[in-house]
Parts: structure tokens; C-alpha cells; sequence
């Protein structure tokens, strides 16, 4: 009975919407962006869309980089109890 | 009036009649036992009580202002919710460990001088201890000992430093410490130890994640959190905590998305928090120690939300590895629900928790000039989000179904996830009852226009990128893997190194042996070849020789007199 039940998430064109969702309202914060009046201790941090592209640039650099200190770091599971 | 002693003691005394009680009775004792300890807080007036004379020095237990006082209340609070987390469980070993780590955290926070806080630092590492040795398995009982003794040195260094000080200032009472002294510095290391700094931070990492279900919730409350006071206190305006904090919130995170046991990933993600409240700490402003006072406040709640959840997902699930979850919001959905919760509470989403108290932290920065400080907050931001906000609920209840088809978690469990999950809105709804029990009074107004927008800014386009990084499958899998952390230092390189050491005495003390034996062995020859049978010094000589030996001696000797 729950094993055939059918969840929304469990179509993949549903995930597919959630995923053009994110586009949507990232696209939507940037279009406000403009008409919100900032007041931020840094020229910079005012530019347009200064968090969002920072936000976005951070988190993909941040997943490059701990991928590639798995490169280093990883080691097999039971590597402290040999 | 209220009776002169610590608060701490109602809830250690009161641990200790736990085995005693049973079923309902133990389960109402344990809850009044926070209550009545908030009622026996609310009595006291601001000042310093419970006076206690120690080797001709005055002992103050309780020392109540107001940034004891706001510790005090959140730690009761948390008792009292880790209290109802734990209800489904009977294991006396842990009930009474756990509330007596818990009173003992609250005596620390009102000591009032060194020697009390060291006394309270100390019980709340054996008591805390049990938590993880309680999971009765080989691999907790060894994470324990090395837990055990990380915080053992922490408690050595404090009661040196204590020493230190006393001797360069003639006091103990527990005030501005500063780093005028050696003793202000070994203070800040046992702080530092107890408050997980850059490569003194593995003791967390290690131990919290193999403590027991609930064990790990009242763990991630007190601990950390206490050393997070004791700086408030201690250390307040020492500009290089904004480095080392700085430094804090930033490296956790790359750990966090690549580790796979997703109570380690939260371990991870509490260092990164602890270090916004150290960056607070050593900006040192009013609005900076409000910042990181009030973030230890909203910390603590969603923190233990997302342990809570975690616990839930082990005890049901029986792991809480990302590589084997996925899809449980289909057998616990309210579980999923808190954890979303807690999770939008440490990413600082507007409406929740975090938002109104990380900000503080950051416009401190700003206000300050700590340009690059601030950039690395930010990142830590976007990053906290990143594995905390989206990683934790991903990997455990959407993501790739795992199969996994189990019951939500016990209603006890659900009451407690529940009312933190409402605290952390509440909060994030109506910040001024946080801001009003402050140290500083503030004028800090979180909800602008312009903050609400850059921070969804901030966040959506995080989540983006994770989005992207997970379409196009450049996001790491998680892996069943361990991830080298300071710790190799302790478990592989010095083990190697004594083994080494061990080693090369054994071969030296070997070639002793041998060059000994080298030149023993002629020279036992000589002697058994002097001495045995038929040796020179061992024939036998006749009478009538000695006689005529004799007689030439004696002859000689004659010869000589007459000269």
C-alpha cells in the first residue's frame, strides 16, 4: 500500500519545475534589486545584485574546492580502526 | 528572597535522584527539575550570592548580571526541550549525566571567580563524557576517551592559568581576563580547547557524531557554548579572535560538503557557527557582544533542532549516512518539516532565528572596518546554507529514494522538535524578546527592506548554485569515505611516531647488548682460562715449592737488612 503510493516530488518533470522555480525567483531579486534603497558600510557590497552573484559565485567555488581537497582528504572508511 | 545557592545544584542533586524514580514519576521529575531551576533564577536579584570561603580567598557561586543571566536562560530552556527529546528513552547512565552536565554548564556560567569555573569546566567534561561512552559500542567508547581527555587538558590549562593570574594580579575573581599576562594566554587556550578554535577543534568533530541519539543534542547545548561565554567575559575586544573566528567560520565548510555521516556534517557546521560568536567576541563593541550573545541564543535552538532531527533519522533509520538516505519525507514527513525549519534557521533566512541574530555579528564587522572579516562572513554565510540549509535535508529526506520505509519519529521526540521549531520562529518573528534580554540594549532594526532583500539574494542564488552544481552532476556524491581533520595528528602521526620511537629504542638498546656481549666474551674467556681446571691460577703446588719460595723471600729480605 505505501510502497505504490506516488509522490508529487517523485515525477522527474516535477523536479524539473522546482529546479526552473530557483531560476524564477533568483531572476525575480534581481529584478527588485534596483528599487531596494541600500545602505551597506561598502561601496561594493551596493552594486547590483552584489549578494546574489556573490552568494552564487561562493557555493560553486566552495563545492570545486572540497571536491578537490577530497582528492586529498579522503581516505577508506575504516582507515582509523586498522 | 531566594536561598544562597547555585542554581547549578538543583539540577545536579536532582540528576542524582533520577535512578531512584521510575517511569512517569522520573519522566515529571526531570521536567520540573529545569523549571524549578528557572523559578530559583527568577528569584535572584542581579549582584553576586552563595559566598563560599576557599583557602582564604572568597569563593562567588552565583555572580547574576546580565550576560550570565541570558546564558543561564537559554541553558535551562535547552534542558528543558533535550528533556523531552529524551522522554522515550530509559537509560538512567544517561539521564543522570546529561542533567548533571547541564547544571554543571549553568554553574560555570555563574561563576564568579576562577576557581569555580574551573570546577564547573571540569564536571561538565566527566559528566558529558557518558553521552558518548553510552552508545556502548568500541568506536564511541574510544572517541569518548580521546573527548575526555582533550577536555581534561582544557580544564589543566584553565586551573594553571587561574594560578598564573592570581599570582600576577592578586585576584581570581573572574572578570577581563585580557592577554596582559601567561596566564591570560593560558586561559584563552583552555577557552579556545572548550571553543573548538582552528586545529584545536577536532575533539568535536570526532566525539559528537558518535555520541548517542539524544546524547549528541544535549552535547551540541553546553559545551562549546560555555566557552563562547567564558570569551564573552574573559575576552571581550582581543582583535585577534576576529581572525581566528574569522578564520573558524570559513574552513569548517569545506569539510561539511564533502563529509558523508551527516551528524558529522552539523559537528562541522556548528564550528563554522562558533566562529561568528568568536568574530562577535573580539570585535568587542556593545553591539558586537549582542550579536554574538544573541546568536549563541538562536544557535543553541536551531542547532539542537537539526540534531534532533538527525537523532530521529538514526534512531528510525539506523544511520544517518548521506550515502544511504534519501527520500524519508515519505515515512516522516514531520520530522522533514523541523528540520527544514532548523535548517532555514541557521542559513538565516528572514522569518527565522538566525536571521535576526548572525546580522548583528556581520553589521558589526562592517561598522568596524573589518572589510575582509566581513567578505569571510559572508562567504560562511552562503556556505552555512550551502551544506547546513540545503545538504542535511537534502541528502536525508529527498534526493535519491533510498528504499528506506520506516516510522516517524516517537511523539515525544515530534513535541520537542516541534516547540524548538516554534522558538526559532518565533524568534525570527518577533526578535524584540530576544534583543530585550541582551547585555546592551540595541537599536538594531533586522527587518529593512534592504536587508530582507540581499539576504534572499544572498541565499536563492546559493541555492541556485546547488541546484546547478546537482543538474549537471558536478556536486560530489556522498561517499562512504573518512576526511583527514587535525585529528590525524593524534590518531595516526603520533601513534606512528611513538611506534617509531619505540621502535628504534628497542634497536638500540639491542645493539647495547650485543656490543656488551662482544667484549664480555674474550674477557670471560681470559678469566675461565686463568681460573678453570688446569689454569695457571688454579694448579695446585706442592708444599716443599712454598717452603723453598718462602726461604728465598726470606733470604732476600736478609740480604736487604744488611745494606
Amino acid at each position: 500500500m505505501r510502497e505504490t503510493k506516488k509522490y508529487w516530488l517523485d515525477r522527474k518533470e516535477n523536479v524539473t519545475i522546482v529546479y526552473r522555480a530557483v531560476w524564477v525567483v533568483c531572476i525575480l531579486l534581481l529584478l527588485i534589486d534596483p528599487l531596494v534603497h541600500k545602505h551597506e558600510a561598502y561601496d561594493f557590497a551596493e552594486w547590483f545584485g552584489f549578494f546574489g552573484f556573490f552568494g552564487f559565485f561562493a557555493c560553486v567555488g566552495l563545492v570545486l574546492a572540497a571536491k578537490a581537497l577530497r582528492r586529498i582528504l579522503k581516505r577508506p572508511e575504516d582507515y582509523y580502526e586498522r | 528572597m531566594s536561598a544562597e545557592f547555585p542554581t547549578a545544584l538543583i539540577m545536579i542533586l536532582g540528576a542524582l535522584a533520577v535512578p531512584l524514580l521510575r517511569g512517569r514519576v522520573r519522566a515529571a521529575w526531570m521536567l520540573a527539575l529545569p523549571v524549578l531551576a528557572l523559578a530559583h533564577l527568577l528569584s535572584m536579584p542581579l549582584g553576586d550570592h552563595a559566598h563560599a570561603g576557599f583557602l582564604g580567598e572568597t569563593l562567588v557561586l552565583m555572580r547574576v548580571d546580565r550576560l550570565s543571566l541570558v546564558f543561564g536562560y537559554i541553558f535551562i530552556l535547552a534542558t528543558l526541550l533535550n528533556v523531552i527529546y529524551s522522554l522515550h528513552e530509559d537509560d538512567p547512565y544517561q539521564q543522570v549525566s546529561a542533567l548533571a552536565y547541564a547544571g554543571s554548564a549553568l554553574g560555570a556560567v555563574f561563576a564568579g571567580d576562577l576557581i569555580t569555573l574551573f570546577v564547573f569546566w571540569e564536571l561538565t567534561a566527566v559528566t558529558s563524557v557518558v553521552l558518548i561512552w553510552a552508545r556502548r559500542t568500541e568506536r564511541a567508547r574510544r572517541a569518548a576517551m580521546r573527548y575526555l581527555l582533550v577536555q581534561l587538558a582544557s580544564g589543566m590549562l584553565l586551573l594553571a592559568g587561574a594560578a598564573l593570574h592570581y599570582q600576577a594580579s592578586g585576584s581570581i575573581r573572574f572578570d577581563l581576563l585580557g592577554l596582559a599576562t601567561p596566564g591570560g594566554w593560558l586561559i584563552l587556550l583552555a577557552f579556545g580547547i572548550k571553543c573548538a578554535f582552528p586545529l584545536l577543534h577536532n575533539w568535536l568533530q570526532d566525539a559528537y557524531p558518535e555520541a548517542t541519539v539524544t546524547g549528541s543534542v544535549w552535547l551540541s547545548a553546553f559545551t562549546t557554548k560555555l566557552a563562547v561565554y567564558a570569551l564573552a567575559r574573559g575576552y571581550a575586544g582581543t582583535e585577534m579572535l576576529i581572525w581566528v573566528g574569522a578564520l573558524m567560520t570559513a574552513f569548517p565548510i569545506f569539510y561539511a560538503v564533502i563529509e558523508n555521516d551527516l551528524r558529522r556534517v552539523l559537528a562541522y557546521s556548528l564550528n563554522n557557527q562558533l566562529g561568528f560568536m568568536v568574530v562577535g567576541v573580539g570585535i568587542g563593541t556593545e553591539l558586537a557582544i549582542d550579536g554574538t550573545v544573541a546568536h549563541a541564543f538562536s544557535h543553541i535552538l536551531y542547532k539542537a533542532l537539526l540534531f534532533m532531527s538527525m537523532g530521529a533519522v538514526l534512531l528510525r533509520a539506523g544511520t544517518v549516512n548521506g550515502s544511504q538516505l534519501g527520500g524519508l519525507y515519505k515515512s516522516m514527513p514531520w520530522t522533514t518539516g523541523f528540520c527544514i525549519v532548523g535548517a532555514a534557521s541557521i542559513s538565516a533566512f528572514p522569518l527565522f532565528s538566525g536571521f535576526i541574530s548572525k546580522a548583528l555579528i556581520l553589521t558589526a564587522a562592517a561598522d568596524g572596518g573589518y572589510v575582509i572579516t566581513w567578505l569571510v562572513l559572508l562567504f560562511a554565510s552562503a556556505g552555512v546554507f550551502h551544506h547546513s540549509g540545503i545538504k542535511i535535508p537534502y541528502f536525508a529526506f529527498f534526493g535519491h529514494d533510498s528504499g528506506i520505509r520506516c516510522a516517524e519519529a516517537p511523539r515525544n521526540m515530534l513535541l520537542a522538535m516541534g516547540l524548538t521549531a516554534a522558538l526559532c520562529v518565533g524568534i525570527g518573528v518577533y526578535p524584540d524578546a530576544l534583543y530585550a534580554l541582551l547585555p546592551y540594549p540595541v537599536s538594531f532594526v533586522p527587518y529593512t527592506g534592504a536587508h530582507v532583500v540581499t539576504q534572499l539574494q544572498l541565499l536563492l542564488f546559493s541555492a541556485l548554485a546547488f541546484s546547478v552544481l546537482m543538474r549537471t552532476g558536478i556536486y560530489p556524491p556522498e561517499l562512504p569515505a573518512v576526511n583527514l581533520d587535525s585529528d590525524w595528528s593524534y590518531r595516526k602521526l603520533a601513534p606512528a611516531l611513538l611506534g617509531a620511537a619505540g621502535a628504534g629504542i628497542a634497536a638500540f638498546r639491542l645493539a647495547v647488548a650485543e656490543a656488551g656481549l662482544r667484549l664480555a666474551t674474550p674477557l670471560c674467556r681470559a678469566v675461565r682460562d686463568l681460573h678453570a681446571n688446569s689454569g695457571p691460577l688454579a694448579r695446585t703446588q706442592s708444599t716443599g715449592a712454598m717452603a723453598l719460595w718462602i726461604s728465598i723471600l726470606l733470604a732476600v729480605y736478609l740480604v736487604m737488612y744488611y745494606f
